[in-house]
């Protein structure tokens, strides 16, 4: 027993040593960064604890910008959802030929990685002033999209742009949930006498909702956390917390460095809880999926 | 059945001219520079540009050494928890999804904080440290699809009877590692890899916030300032976005391939 | 009476012809499987009483009503899948209730309903655990009480048994029949075993390629044989080359000896005709009975100990012939190269129709 003892005692060590570089990575690049600023939201400039930070959240300008940010956020991933999940589904159970299904799915790989400054670019040269759809509206149609009251630097052009990649992530991600129904359901469903519409409302969404639902969590932390997009195509025009937060980094515009620590620490929580839905949701699909 | 396949195709229809118009708008858009005809002067203007060969190589580079280094970190700490310390792993799956939580933006601000001019590791004073913050700035936000992609590679060898049959073999560690499980996860890994190329190269607001010279930053900066370069770099972002996904594919493919081969 | 009437049924998809001129009567309360291997066409037929297939050709009618034309979800017939198909996302009560649910019955109707389909598969201590919580086993059990509890006309089972485990299909196959025969209900079961066709059903038909080679009870099936395909596929069958030498006293010659054959056998070929005919393992032995009338000698080539029987294959005159005899610990089974002599009945042999 007292030989066995010190070697036990290093093989702990060997295990620990194994893991040591990606605990050291993990601290340094992503725990401690996180947990400085989290810690920072909740002190004053002398270091005393405070609740003020995330008070201070609430005046106008800041919750302001949490509020058109999360109506973007929301707006682009339940439009991404809805239309995400309508293409999901025709390609996977609308019997359409395989080509399309495969041309869909790699166009929707490209399309969801294919986000920040280069589509902003592509939103302004399809949707700006002198974007090549504005102008055939124009010209062709007699439709003046600006003068209808339409700015791509808004809350609409902006949700349209996010879900040039939102859609194609919704596609991504439910297309297997639906890949994974199978047929025999929907022929046990109509043999038992079932309508299409009662297979639907009974079996089919009750299995997918968990997986929908989380999804489309997902695209909102994603369009929440989106900067790029949104500082390329309005500059620092649209008060959206995303760009809020990088002035604020570029120059302490908020003039309390404290606060720019809850800004940030408003966005973990917000994407964090979509995330954590996002995941139990996801574990309760599968729960059903083997 | 007819009616199905009708939703089903004007389904694909009404997405598909959402998504082409753009990518048509900005072709046509990147080729009017020259006035009354289309060319190809934006594309010209680009690639004539020194700043597009600088900031592009930087990017490329600064990518590949997230790569290089990322794999290095992931593909031994997936094995070693896989086959030593599988208690763990719930604990390393939680790090590995936290970016996905934490917006880049938020990692970034706390980089700057930590490892500023006056902080004790003071990596934003020199060149080669704000690089190197970069690099793990990348690795942190590629971290949940390289892991994702390294450990479902080792669930299809089962490394555990890998490394004993290595073992039994009289390999040594170093060995294993490099010749038997690195070659059997390197599809894995090639995977992650694209993703994290795709994802380094166009990345904006890190090295932006980093004062690095990288391609995100530049087409910002072009984005601000011309009028027809802009689309032209957004198509062969979306040229390049394309080519990447085609290799993730064909190395998904390849790993299918070898699975089934099993 | 006629119960379940498939008349000149037909099936192609595009131009590959699946099912062809299918006739069959079933009566109501029979037991009747489709028998045949993968690819015959026997679950494409079942799916086309189903209704998820329309015919090609022909009508189908269940109880004097023409179904063709019919939605799944009209006709009333109960169904159990190959691969469970329960709703994953429903109890086990919850899926027995599923198509009593969507005919509008009344929540005591129901619940009295699923307790008594529960009990008659005795699982009613599992009927609030998911289909993921279940062995495959329990699972099937569910859908038979699933697909039984609205009173179907007609019960389809399309392969019940192939995911399952050798015991379990074997008790479960029992569980089925007796159940059946319980309720009375007309039942139509597809596999591609033939054991299980044999055992179960008051009737089988043997499909090849399309077409119903034959239909007939177990024995009709395993003693007599309509065409070569259903002697080779039902049982174990020695298939011997032989030549008729006489149509009137019905003598043929096989391994270089005449036998006289019963005359009905020969189906009319006549003096001279290169015929096919069979013996089936069980039917020789190595022992001489008294009622065995012919013997043939061989070279023994292999001997398999199978339990409760040992299969030893022997070559008579460069044909194969193998023969079955049950274990004996007390006597010595015969050896590899030993010449050994098998004794049969000449009436025993089949002539298969060319």
């Amino acid at each position: 027993m007292a030989a066995t003892q010190p070697l036990l005692n290093r093989r702990l060590i060997t295990d620990w040593l194994g893991i040591a570089p990606f605990a050291i990575f993990a601290v340094m690049f992503l725990i401690a960064p996180t947990v400085y600023l989290v810690s920072g939201a909740f002190v004053d400039p002398n270091g005393n604890l405070t609740l003020q930070n995330l008070i201070d959240l609430f005046q106008p300008n800041i919750l302001a910008a949490y509020v058109i940010s999360i109506k973007i956020s929301a707006a682009s991933a339940i439009g991404g959802a809805i239309i995400g999940f309508a293409l999901a589904a025709a390609i996977s159970l609308g019997g359409l030929p395989s080509w399309v299904r495969s041309a869909v799915l790699t166009f929707c790989g490209v399309a969801s990685n294919f986000a920040g400054v280069p589509l902003a670019f592509a939103f302004l040269a399809t949707l700006g002033r002198l974007g090549l759809l504005t102008i055939v509206l124009r010209d062709v149609f007699g439709f003046n999209l600006y003068g209808a009251g339409f700015n791509l630097l808004s809350f609409l052009g902006l949700t349209l742009t996010y879900m040039y990649f939102q859609i194609p992530l919704m596609v991504l991600i439910i297309t297997p949930a639906l890949d994974g129904l199978k047929r025999e359901w929907s022929e046990a469903a109509s043999v038992l006498g079932a309508t299409s519409w009662q297979y639907w409302r009974m079996v089919v969404i009750p299995i997918l909702w968990p997986s929908v639902f989380g999804t489309l969590l997902l695209l909102f932390a994603n369009a929440f956390g989106a900067v790029a997009t949104a500082v390329a195509l309005t500059g620092s025009s649209l008060n959206i917390v995303p760009i809020v937060l990088f002035a604020q980094i570029r120059g302490d515009v908020l003039h309390n460095p404290n606060l720019g620590y809850a800004v940030a620490f408003g966005m973990v929580v917000i994407t964090g809880i979509s995330n954590f839905i996002y995941i139990w949701l996801r574990m309760r699909a599968e729960r059903w999926q083997k | 059945m007819t009616a199905k396949k009708f939703w089903s195709w004007l389904a694909v229809f009404v997405a598909a001219f959402y998504f082409i118009v753009p990518l048509l708008a900005t072709l046509e858009f990147s080729m009017r520079m020259r006035r009354g005809t289309y060319s190809f002067d934006a594309y010209r203007s680009v690639f004539a540009d020194d700043r597009f060969a600088s900031t592009f190589s930087y990017s490329v580079v600064m990518a590949l050494i997230t790569i290089v280094v990322g794999a290095l970190l992931i593909v031994p700490t997936a094995y070693w928890v896989r086959l030593r310390m599988p208690y763990l792993r719930p604990v390393v799956e939680f790090v590995t999804l936290l970016p996905l939580v934490v917006p880049a933006i938020v990692i970034i601000f706390g980089y700057l904080r930590l490892y500023n001019s006056s902080s004790w590791l003071p990596l934003t004073n020199t060149d080669m440290g704000a690089n190197a913050l970069l690099v793990f700035g990348f690795m942190t936000m590629s971290l949940p699809y390289m892991y994702r992609a390294v450990d479902t590679a080792m669930r299809t060898i089962d490394v555990a009877v890998l490394t004993e049959a290595a073992e039994s073999l009289g390999a040594s560690w170093p060995t294993i590692l490099f010749r038997c499980i690195f070659p059997n996860v390197l599809t894995g890994v090639l995977s992650g890899a694209f993703i994290t190329f795709a994802i380094a190269v166009g990345e904006f607001t890190m090295p932006s916030l980093l004062n690095r010279p990288a391609f995100g930053p530049y087409l910002a900066l072009i984005g601000a300032n011309k009028a027809y370069e802009p689309p032209a770099l957004a198509m062969i972002a979306f040229a390049m976005t394309w080519v990447s996904i085609i290799l993730i594919n064909i190395t998904t493919r390849l790993q299918k391939g070898a699975a089934g081969a099993r | 009476m006629s119960y379940l009437e498939l008349s000149h049924v037909q099936k192609s998809f595009g131009i590959v012809k699946v099912v062809h001129d299918f006739n069959m009567s079933i009566n109501e309360g029979e037991f009747v499987s489709f028998l045949g291997p993968s690819g015959c066409g026997k679950t494409t037929v079942l799916r086309m009483i189903a209704g998820f297939e329309s015919v090609t050709g022909g009508t189908i009618t269940i109880g004097g009503v023409n179904q063709n034309g019919l939605k799944p979800n009209k006709r009333n017939i109960g169904m159990v899948f190959q691969a469970y198909a329960l709703f994953p996302n429903m109890t086990v009560a919850e899926n027995v209730a599923f198509g009593l649910k969507v005919a509008g019955t009344s929540k005591a109707e129901i619940e009295d309903r699923v307790k008594e389909m529960l009990d008659l598969i005795s699982l009613g201590h599992l009927a609030d655990r998911y289909p993921y919580q279940m062995s495959g086993g329990q699972q099937q059990r569910v859908a038979l009480a699933r697909a039984l509890a609205n009173k179907p006309k007609v019960l389809l089972l399309d392969e019940p048994l192939s995911a399952l485990d050798a015991k379990i299909r074997v008790s479960l196959r029992e569980e089925i029949r007796l159940i059946q025969r319980k309720l009375g209900i007309t039942t139509i079961f597809v596999t591609h075993d033939q054991e299980e066709a044999l055992s179960i059903s008051d009737r089988i038909v043997v499909m090849n390629a399309g077409i119903a080679d034959q239909i007939g009870t177990p024995s009709d099936i395993y003693n007599r044989p309509a065409t070569r395909f259903v002697a080779g596929f039902v049982g174990t069958l020695n298939i011997l080359e032989a030549k008729v030498e006489n149509r009137e006293a019905a003598t043929v010659r096989v391994a270089g000896r005449s036998i006289n054959i019963p005359p009905a056998n020969l189906n009319g070929a006549g003096d001279g005709a290169a015929i096919t005919v069979a013996l089936r393992p069980e039917a020789l032995s190595l022992s001489k009975t008294p009622s065995s009338d012919v013997a043939l000698d061989g070279r023994v080539t292999s001997v398999n100990f199978l339990g409760s029987v040992i299969r030893t294959r022997m070559d008579v005159e460069g044909q194969q012939v193998s023969f079955d005899m049950f274990n004996n610990p007390g006597l010595q089974p015969p050896q590899i190269g030993e010449i050994a002599t098998a004794h049969f009945k000449a009436s025993d042999v089949l002539v298969i129709p060319n």
